[in-house]
């Protein structure tokens, strides 16, 4: 070959085409390795990093005699997860057959036509009565179901055992947020939150807001134009509790930047508090000694009183509605998120079963101490969905907007971020 | 290298010359037309149709409502906070970032210049960081000036040891230029050592033997001598900066207001499908550019033509 493209040496017109022709044939071997070469069909999944290795051995174990499952790994953030997603779905690709959808996304991408409808024969396993909370909720778009839930996820409060005592905190009551601030506090420890600009930071303004009664927006099959509520009682309640919280020395320093995985440390550094999702049982990384003195309780409540309304989270398969073989994925996806499969990644990596009654499956009950896990179950009965809306991202944005960082916070955020999410909608703003 | 003060009224040799310089240029443009062709099939055709897109209401996610709205996008640009903030913002990060850059860039371009020694061995390193990917270099200064794993809070005196410097506007402001100046800095003193080869060697020892200073022929030979080199590096880097990405991206993704107008362009037709209004924001930003090349080109007073030595 290179011989052949020599011999044009002082023809250029000649060796651009040689080289052309030499870069279409890499292009054509590499395609030609794109296929399976056991001659059975290839299903592509797209899955996030969470409980990966646990993924891959449910798609060897859901790949049969017609298909193999392939799995690709989508980025760390849900929010670059929804990008990739989203533009591989726009452009039809039939590169990707199964993909773990973030609950905030599934209506966005059914109103758009992406996800193919889940038969009957499956929606049991999406929506049935077995399904926690509302977690069936968000897998339904207009009346039909669009994907199937993997597994299901809620943040609960965990806490330093030492610092609670010291405090003289009861925790098997019910705490507010006020409380466990000036706790952490008078104690010397944190409380930690997160308080990035990203979506984990909407999900927590969407838990304060709740928890005091109230909800960012009604009326959300309406779209742009549904009615944005944050501006209230409610709203004001949740401002408070972050205009407490970042002038409190319980405050971490880097509560603009924080995350789930920043917050780990505190909790064992200096004690107090720190609301995660179930994963820290099992993956926070923490010794057998620091697990000694780990307590978990319910989320606390934004208003004293009321009942707490945790984040809840996980993840739903969905199906390219441009498939080639729409139903081989949906097989798939029935058997990737099967009894089986949220077993196996709740026992493995501290994904909590979709299913209420897994819970009380041997392999979760030898893994999790009985009280975590009905706490686990109770937390993901109460907790608080975002909207179920096909802009949630524009309001998540715009919300995530008007209330970062945390020390702007003030009794007029609520009424400031209102207009802001209106506008966004609208398209009159930007954000 | 002023420009030439030909008057009017040639004698007949001048007249063959511009006769003869005609014939060159219409050659000259035979040859280059092929290319011009195929950048226009290239590029036109995208910047056609985000001209057009920026003319609707448009989300991806919501394809059946697309709606013509005319110029209105460009109304919501220019009446929105936002976009002015970043505007700002990119201009501040353009200025002094830019104005840094050209100092440290001449200092390591006069090294680099001058140098005796291991001539081989300090380019390389001076070039280092130009040779390192901007995204990574960006990863390194964050993990750097983390609060949590970097090492710049214990190496700075004044600086608390949990200082958290993506926590507010200003310190997440200094992070990110730091990152975009260490990692430019060497594309300027690059050009600028090119620009300083040009500089006559001669005129340079006149000047010194008139018993110019240092400071003197610095700014009476060396950089009137190297105007056409410093519009070029000034222009390139300018532009660059005022396209900001990767290291807000990087860092703050945004936050404390440290937006950059690329990263409100990404957002809008990237992160919300917003292929409308993104196209539009896009359109604004290749205009901003296109209005400070014109700008630099003017204020240097440099004929491109002769920068290339062709007058």
């Amino acid at each position: 070959m290179i011989r052949s493209v020599r011999r044009f040496a002082g023809a250029p017109a000649a060796r651009r085409c040689a080289a052309a022709v030499l870069a279409a044939g890499v292009a054509l071997t590499t395609l030609t390795a794109c296929g399976s070469d056991s001659g059975a069909q290839t299903l592509t999944w797209y899955v996030n990093p969470d409980g990966e290795a646990t993924n891959r051995a449910t798609a060897e174990r859901c790949s049969t005699d017609g298909y193999d499952i392939d799995v690709q790994l989508l980025p760390t953030d849900a929010s670059q997860q929804r990008v990739q997603a989203a533009r591989r779905l726009a452009a039809e690709d039939t590169g990707i057959d199964l993909i773990s959808l973030d609950v905030v996304f599934v209506p966005e991408f059914a109103n758009a036509g992406f996800l193919a409808e889940i038969p009957p024969e499956y929606t049991e396993q999406a929506t049935g009565p077995d399904v926690v909370g509302g977690i069936a909720d968000t897998v339904q778009w207009n009346d039909k179901v669009y994907a199937i839930p993997q597994w299901a996820n809620t943040q609960i409060m965990w806490y330093s055992k030492s610092l609670a005592d010291a405090a003289g905190l009861d925790m098997s009551e019910p705490v507010t947020w006020d409380q466990i601030i000036d706790a952490a506090a008078d104690n010397g420890g944190t409380v930690g939150v997160q308080g990035k600009k990203y979506e984990g930071y909407a999900a927590l303004i969407n838990a304060l807001v709740m928890g005091a009664g109230g909800e960012i927006a009604t009326n959300l099959e309406a779209g742009v134009d549904a009615d944005i509520t944050i501006d209230s009682e409610a709203g004001d309640a949740a401002a408070a509790v972050l205009e407490k919280l970042s002038n409190s020395p319980a405050g971490q320093p880097d509560l603009p930047n924080s995350n789930e995985g920043t917050v780990l440390p505190y909790l064992m550094d200096g004690g107090g508090f720190m609301m995660n999702w179930t994963f820290v049982y099992k993956g926070a990384g923490y010794t057998e000694e620091q697990l000694k003195d780990l307590g978990w309780a319910m989320y606390p409540a934004t208003v004293a009183g009321e009942q707490a309304r945790p984040p809840v989270g996980g993840i739903d398969i969905g199906v390219n509605a441009a498939s080639d073989d729409l139903d081989a994925a949906l097989a798939a996806a029935a058997c990737i998120t099967d009894e089986q499969s949220q077993i196996d990644l709740a026992a493995n990596d501290g994904l909590m079963p979709a299913k209420s009654s897994l819970y009380e499956s041997p392999e979760l009950t030898d893994a999790y101490p009985a009280d975590l896990l009905a706490l686990f179950r109770e937390s993901l009965e109460q907790g608080g969905a975002r909207p179920v809306s096909a802009v949630y991202n524009d309001m998540s944005l715009a919300i995530q907007t008007s209330w970062h960082p945390p020390s702007s916070v003030s009794s007029s955020t609520p009424s400031s971020s209102k207009q802001f999410i209106e506008d966004v909608l609208g398209g009159e703003a930007l954000v | 290298m002023s420009t030439s003060t030909v008057k009017s009224g040639d004698s007949p040799e001048k007249q063959r010359e511009s006769d003869k310089s005609r014939a060159e240029n219409r050659l000259g443009q035979k040859l280059v037309l092929p290319a011009v062709i195929l950048m226009l099939l290239v590029t036109a055709w995208p910047m056609i149709q985000a001209l057009w897109l920026s003319l609707f209401q448009y989300r991806l996610t919501s394809p059946d409502d697309r709606e013509m709205v005319g110029l209105n996008n460009y109304v919501t640009i220019f009446t929105d906070p936002i976009f002015w903030r970043d505007t700002g913002n990119t201009v501040m990060i353009m200025v002094v970032t830019v104005s840094i850059e050209f100092v440290i860039g001449m200092a390591f371009a006069l090294i680099m210049h001058r140098v005796i020694f291991a001539r081989g061995l300090i380019r390389t390193s001076i070039l280092i960081p130009y040779g390192v990917i901007t995204v990574v270099s960006a990863f390194a200064w964050q993990f750097a000036f983390s609060a949590n794993n970097g090492f710049v809070n214990y190496w700075l005196p004044f600086v608390e040891d949990n200082f958290d410097w993506f926590g507010s506007y200003g310190s997440s402001m200094v992070a990110i230029m730091i990152s975009e100046i260490w990692k430019t800095t060497p594309f300027m003193s690059l050009l600028l050592l090119a620009g300083l080869a040009q500089v006559s060697e001669d005129t340079l020892e006149a000047a010194k033997v008139d018993g110019a200073t240092w400071w003197q022929r610095l700014y009476k030979v060396i950089l009137p001598n190297m105007r056409s080199a410093i519009m070029v590096a000034v222009l390139f880097r300018a532009l660059d900066a005022y396209r900001i990405f990767d290291n807000i991206f990087v860092m703050t993704r945004g936050a404390n207001n440290t937006e950059s107008v690329s990263f409100l362009t990404y957002r809008q037709s990237i992160e919300l499908l917003n292929l409308g209004m993104g196209s539009a924001l896009s359109v604004v930003l290749f205009l901003s550019v296109l209005l400070i090349a014109a700008l630099l080109v003017k204020v240097f007073r440099v004929d491109l033509a002769q920068a290339r030595g062709e007058r």
